[in-house]
């Protein structure tokens, strides 16, 4: 399978492709901003994407809408700091399929993928 | 405000260091800090606010206790671009885990990262500027928080 990662945050990209490179996928690619995710979407065509919100030049939410207008049911899970509520619907909302509250463990991060794959 | 601001961060600090480190932080007492005064340590990462709050949200950390984090965020050679990224995300994620008490209408920029320990921190327009500070496993840091709600006017 294949993995974009997206987020401004190299710690972040490389926190989570280190859990689940290997693992689960085969083909990792990252995007530190919203309007490079999308292009990187358009050109490797993952089978999942992590998503992060506040992000220079385009945030994740647009990103998301974006991703899913070129590919309607493409898996989006959103990676966020921003714990209020608000913006888990709104995420939901414009289509992410999975919604997963920042700082993350190696396990919090394994199980949204299981709730991710398996839905 | 001022107090459930302060006690809003520390939650946050403290969440945050439980999650990733499963080893507490101890909490100093906040206290009010100089305009022009030299806190930056290491470091730095400054988040501004805005929204129905406006201002800034600074974390500083030393580089020991950055590279003591990196091992456990699973980054085995920690450096200071490394040391850097860390603090941005973790100034990023302390701010965000606030919104969950304060509303989206706390809304936060992305972080700007900054090296050295000769930064002076000005605050924003006249707002007080409330230092934080705390331990980990014997190494301090600092939370300044330089916010006020948008509707205050700052003192003249």
């Amino acid at each position: 399978m294949k993995l974009l990662i997206v987020d401004d945050s190299l710690i972040m990209r490389r926190a989570i492709e280190r859990t689940l490179a290997g693992s689960r996928f085969t083909e990792v690619r990252v995007a530190s901003n919203g309007r490079t995710a999308v292009q990187e979407f358009k050109d490797f065509l993952p089978d999942v994407v992590t998503m992060d919100i506040t992000m220079p030049e385009m945030d994740g939410l647009t990103a998301v809408e974006l991703i899913l207008r070129h590919t309607p049911g493409a898996l989006i899970l959103v990676v966020s700091a921003l714990a209020d509520k608000a913006t888990a619907v709104e995420a939901v909302k414009r289509g992410a399929s999975g919604f997963l509250l920042k700082p993350i463990t190696t396990q919090t991060l394994e199980e949204a993928l299981d709730d991710l794959l398996t839905d | 405000m001022e107090e459930q601001l302060l006690k809003t961060f520390a939650r946050s600090v403290s969440s945050y260091f439980d999650t990733i480190t499963r080893i507490p932080v101890e909490l100093g007492t906040p206290f009010l800090g100089e305009e022009d005064e030299n806190l930056a340590l290491d470091f730095s990462a400054i988040i501004g606010i805005s929204g129905a709050f406006r201002g800034n949200v600074f974390y500083t950390a030393p580089r020991e206790k950055l590279q003591a984090l990196l091992p456990l965020l699973g980054e085995p050679e920690p450096d200071d671009r490394l040391c850097a990224e860390l603090v941005g995300e973790m100034t990023n994620t302390i701010s965000g885990n606030v919104r969950e008490e304060l509303g989206g209408g706390f809304m936060i920029s992305t972080p700007l990262l900054l090296q050295g320990a000769d930064e002076v921190v000005r605050t924003s327009q006249n707002t007080p500027l409330y230092i934080l500070p705390f331990q980990w496993q014997g190494h301090s840091s600092r939370v300044l928080l330089s916010i006020i709600p948008s509707e205050e006017r700052s003192p003249a």
